[in-house]
């Protein structure tokens, strides 16, 4: 288990051992949170590595990571608990077989830990030996408001109340992080609980790092006119900019395919990896694909 | 707070901290005393090094919205470039020498409204107020002329009362099924957690079944209003409409576009209709102006319709489909619309006439991308557009008789 970085630096330099390229200011907010025990919002664009983040810090500190998908309509029952109804059954029939038991003593005995099935939210209140778990909230905005109003007493106090059982909290608070792909507007009550990061696309210099730590089979030719190539689709009036993730995809694609560098006909065929709505594929095939190609290999080749 | 906060140093720090909140919160961000306290605890855990570090912690705890880190970046520039004081912290605090100060910038967005809410505040005399009082107190056939009247021929004072029935219209009960549960003796489906807990009541002998059924929830509503010059008569009257709308429920989305789209779901949510209406023309910069709806749909596609029609949203389209040149645009933009939500209505004033035919080529093109087509011009018809909503698709605006017609 590793400790918890003790300054910004630390802290970029615990993401860089782990493969993620980060900019100052996210390690900043990063170590913040760390620091001061804050959930940490981050919203941004999809595919700009917010989920990852996540991923790297539980693998860098030597975490368990707890995950909760968010998705519309997901209640307490499959995000914090539920009890085993069929076992309670079980244990009610079976009481009553062997003949008379106290009440009381059922009653305690069918609300026991033994009944509890435990969701995300539950097992990242519970100590873990490796430290506290890091709990990743993912895709918030999915879920609808009443649930988010449920989240503000586990992120305040990080407890939570079962009327049967009692009061469950963390002796050590989990590392909560929570993204959202802002396809609406988190309340501000939740925000003001957490740390806000606004994650954008990574400039080229860092993408180019994002891609070489990631994918270092890729040419160093190629790598660069991707990096280059997708920084100025991004220019474009697009529905929706490729993101990181599908910069990776694509440079794992032309891995695949051999490549060396790009061709208007390789890039007009993969497109597909990189734009997800057919207008944007539209607009960008052919010609249009092929003069920002020749913009972004002449730009390359002028300085050397 | 601990001692440290005491020192020479960082109480100064603290007490600009508080000023540079003051300024924010001037500016626009809601910062309230606890992200006052937040911040100074988040300086002394990162400590000053840099003055990117100073900067991006104080904005993880002050900015929690996307929009507000402009406001917050030229807030930053100003204020603590003006006290000179990072860097005298950071020469206090450590022996790193701060680099140069950056070189001054054109204004960029946002530097307006930051600098004026760094100015002295001006003492504005607010408007007299004209005041008029109503009788509220109408008579049936008042209310039944009324009600049929074209809110276009309606004098100041009966527009006054018009906007008072439509405070009390009765809303749309537009209810859908989620797939959350609710306990409900006459629900159909058993509820296990509530049966355990009565059955034990009674020593687990007898289990007495407790039910539940799907919780309801009101569809999100999305108002697209057209607000340039051939709308006007309609326009106000219908943004009260879309306030009772607002007041009564949560989701509700009002844009208005003349020549640029504006979101002011924000500004309707205030509860006295007047001040929310005052709010909202202080945010459009662009009322009566020229339409042009192409513009405004392709600028709600990309940048809202993500965000807003998400859950089935139910889409309102206020506007006249005068548009000037009909570009193939507009309808490739209607047809993404229509596609991306539940239901898109478009209320049309000019359906008040009895001898409309949908004629001009702008109609024309939206109409095949409607699922209703309905009129909007007095209350009657606000009325109608209400029980539509609640479900009720006897009195159904099929927009393919209009095409067929002419």
């Amino acid at each position: 288990m590793a400790d918890k970085p003790g300054s910004i630096d630390d802290t970029l330099t615990l993401l860089k051992s782990t493969g993620y390229v980060a900019d100052r200011p996210l390690a900043t907010v990063l170590f913040l949170a760390l620091r001061l025990g804050r959930p940490l919002f981050l919203e941004g664009e999809a595919g700009v590595g917010k989920t990852e983040i996540a991923k790297v810090l539980s693998s860098a500190l030597g975490r368990r990571l707890i995950r909760l998908q968010c998705y519309e309509g997901l209640d307490v029952a499959s995000a914090v608990y539920e009890w085993n109804y069929a076992g309670q059954m079980m244990a009610i029939r079976l009481a009553e077989a062997t003949g008379a038991v106290e009440r009381d003593t059922l009653e305690d005995d069918l609300f026991s830990e033994r009944y509890l099935v435990k969701r995300p939210l539950l097992q990242a209140l519970e100590p873990d030996t490796a430290g506290a778990p890091v709990l990743l909230i993912d895709e918030l905005d999915r879920t609808d408001e009443a649930f988010e109003a449920f989240l503000l007493e586990v992120l305040s106090d990080f407890q939570v109340t079962i009327p049967e059982f009692g009061t469950v909290k963390a002796e050590h608070p989990p590392i909560v992080i929570i993204t959202s792909n802002r396809t609406r507007e988190i309340h501000d009550a939740l925000k003001r609980r957490c740390l806000y990061h606004w994650v954008d696309y990574p400039d080229a210099e860092r993408e180019l790092a994002i891609l070489r730590s990631r994918i270092p089979q890729a040419s160093e030719q190629l790598s660069q006119e991707i990096v280059a190539f997708v920084q100025s689709i991004r220019r474009e009036d697009l529905f929706k900019a490729p993101g990181v993730a599908e910069t990776l995809d694509w440079a794992s694609a032309l891995v695949e395919l051999d490549a060396v560098a790009l061709d208007p006909a390789l890039v007009s065929d993969t497109l597909g990896v990189l734009l997800k709505y057919q207008d944007d594929i539209q607009k960008m095939q052919g010609s249009r694909a092929k003069d920002m190609l020749d913009r972004v290999q002449g730009a390359l080749r002028a300085p050397a | 707070m601990s001692d440290a906060l005491t020192g020479q140093g960082e109480g100064r720090l603290a007490d600009n901290i508080a000023f540079f909140a003051r300024a924010l919160r001037a500016a626009g961000l809601p910062v309230g005393p606890g992200t006052v306290l937040d911040a100074i605890a988040a300086v002394e855990a990162a400590g000053i090094g840099m003055r990117e570090d100073f900067y991006w912690t104080l904005h993880a705890v002050f900015v929690k919205r996307h929009e507000h880190s402009i406001l917050f970046d030229q807030a930053f520039r100003i204020f603590w470039r003006r006290r000179a004081l990072i860097e005298k912290l950071i020469a206090q605090m450590s022996p790193i020498a701060p680099g140069g100060a950056k070189e001054e910038k054109k204004p960029q967005a946002g530097a307006l409204r930051v600098a004026e809410a760094l100015a002295t505040p001006r003492q504005e005399k607010p408007d007299p107020v004209e005041k008029t009082e109503f009788s509220a107190r109408l008579t049936v056939s008042d209310r039944e002329v009324l009600k049929a009247k074209d809110f276009a021929q309606m004098s100041a004072a009966e527009i006054a009362v018009a906007k008072r029935l439509i405070a009390g219209i009765s809303l749309p009960d537009d209810e859908v099924t989620t797939r959350r549960f609710l306990s409900d003796p006459r629900g159909r489906r058993i509820d296990p957690r509530r049966t355990f807990r009565r059955s034990l009541r009674g020593g687990g002998a007898v289990i007495d079944l407790a039910y539940r059924s799907p919780a309801l929830r009101h569809v999100p509503v999305v108002a697209l209003m057209d607000i340039s010059g051939s709308m006007a008569d309609y326009s106000r009257v219908f943004l009260h409409f879309l306030h009772a709308l607002a007041e009564k429920r949560r989701r509700v989305h009002s844009f208005v576009f003349a020549t640029r789209l504006t979101n002011i779901s924000r500004e309707l949510t205030s509860r006295d209709p007047d001040e929310a209406l005052a709010r909202a023309s202080k945010r459009v910069q662009d009322w009566e102006g020229g339409t042009r709806i192409a513009h405004a749909l392709h600028a709600f596609n990309r940048h809202w319709s993500r965000r807003v029609l998400g859950q089935g949203a139910i889409v309102l389209l206020f506007t006249d489909g005068l548009e000037r040149d009909v570009t193939p645009e507009l309808t490739f933009e209607m047809d993404l619309l229509k596609r991306s939500c539940r239901r898109l209505i478009w209320l049309n004033p000019l359906l008040r006439f009895d001898a409309f035919e949908a004629r001009a080529s702008g109609i024309r093109a939206m109409l095949p991308h409607v699922d209703e087509f309905r009129p909007i011009h007095n209350l009657a018809s606000m009325d109608d557009l209400c029980r539509t909503l609640s479900g009720d698709l006897s009195g159904r605006a099929d927009p393919r008789q209009w095409l067929r017609a002419s």
